[in-house]
């Protein structure tokens, strides 16, 4: 049975492209048929962040204006032949497509992929609309910030208001080092404060940076960031993973050092 | 920071989670400023038939109370008043 999933913030600027290409590609690995459809036309990213950039010949719009068949314009990955991505155009804008318009093509796909994930754009206007219309469930991604988890709150009860069945948390960029010291609110107050699901943590990491860099998903590897994705994919999927350790470096020596750490 | 900061001062953490906190309560109650400032008008339209009211002290606010059911906050206004004169 195929799932629909959006991932969507409200806010700019959090990481659900990110999310998008890292939990994309880590259903693959995990070995389900995946394809990631980029629905914020006029910005297009999750095609550079994959790092496929260099192969996009057909859209989002030419498949729903009927230019060419869905097949056509999905490109498969380098690196795992079960995932697919279907990119956005670059020179359009959002009114080139509507919920409708995505309902049917992702009425298509479900007949051959396990998950269709849905990278959303910012705000609340039809790019929005159009990518939740489709949607089975929903991924919300905020940092632990106070305009990311306003605009996250805002996102969640539209998507009540869609009666989305599943809504589930994501709070990204996480500082342990701050959240410790008390400037920044910890896992716990995000979830108190938004009263849904957490489905993952992922540490600001630097790494994400140098993979969005070289167009390769870290997701699966050895990295913290790589960690919180892969657990991400597995609670995705229905397995119970218990929560990583996002403070990273607690052993006895580590400890000694953050003792004569300057702040 | 002196060993004195530490105890007075609030961490930012926690001053972020209740300015959030307070704000959330208004807008998933929905009201926009416009809203609260038409219902803040109407009070008074209400009470000034009675009593001689201060508008300038008056002070109408959407923030959380402890429900009585004891199901957790829900939002409550909360309307401070101050009455010049009763009108007989």
């Amino acid at each position: 049975m195929s799932e629909v999933i959006v991932v969507t913030s409200g806010k700019g600027g959090v990481g659900k492209t990110t999310t998008s290409a890292n939990v994309g590609t880590g259903l693959a690995k995990l070995e389900y048929k995946v394809v990631l459809i980029d629905t914020d036309i006029g910005l297009r990213n999750l095609d550079v962040v994959m790092g496929l950039e260099n192969r996009i010949v057909y859209n989002l719009v030419d498949v729903v204006e009927g230019n060419c068949r869905a097949k056509q314009a999905m490109i498969k990955d380098k690196r795992y032949s079960n995932l697919y991505l279907l990119p956005s155009a670059q020179t359009r804008d959002k009114s080139s497509v509507t919920p409708e318009q995505m309902v049917k093509l992702v009425d298509e796909l479900r007949e051959e992929f396990d998950y269709i994930i849905l990278d959303c754009p910012a705000g609340i206007e039809q790019g929005f609309q159009n990518a939740i219309a489709a949607a089975d469930r929903a991924l919300v991604v905020t940092t632990p910030e106070v305009s990311a988890i306003r605009d996250a709150d805002r996102i969640i009860g539209l998507l009540d208001a869609k009666e989305i069945k599943k809504v589930d948390l994501i709070v990204n960029r996480l500082r342990m080092d701050m959240v410790k010291k008390g400037d920044m609110m910890s896992i716990e107050d995000v979830v108190d404060i938004l009263a849904i699901d957490l489905i993952g943590a992922v540490p600001d990491d630097e790494n994400i940076v140098i993979s969005t860099n070289q167009g390769e998903p870290l997701v699966g590897n050895s990295t913290l960031a790589g960690q919180a994705y892969m657990n991400i994919c597995k609670r995705i999927i229905g397995e119970e993973v218990p929560m990583l350790d996002l403070s990273g470096g607690t052993g006895f020596f580590s400890k000694i050092a953050g003792l004569f750490k300057k702040n | 920071m002196s060993l004195l900061d530490i105890f007075k001062k609030k961490s930012s953490g926690s001053v972020a989670k209740d300015r959030l906190k307070l704000l959330l309560v208004s807008d998933r109650a929905s009201c926009s400023p416009e809203v609260m400032e038409m219902i803040k008008n109407d009070i008074i339209k209400v009470i000034a038939k009675y009593m001689e009211i201060d508008c300038e002290g008056l002070d109408i606010q959407i923030t959380t109370t402890e429900s009585d059911g004891g199901n957790g906050n829900v939002p409550a206004l909360v309307a401070n008043i101050p009455i010049k004169e009763v009108k007989h």
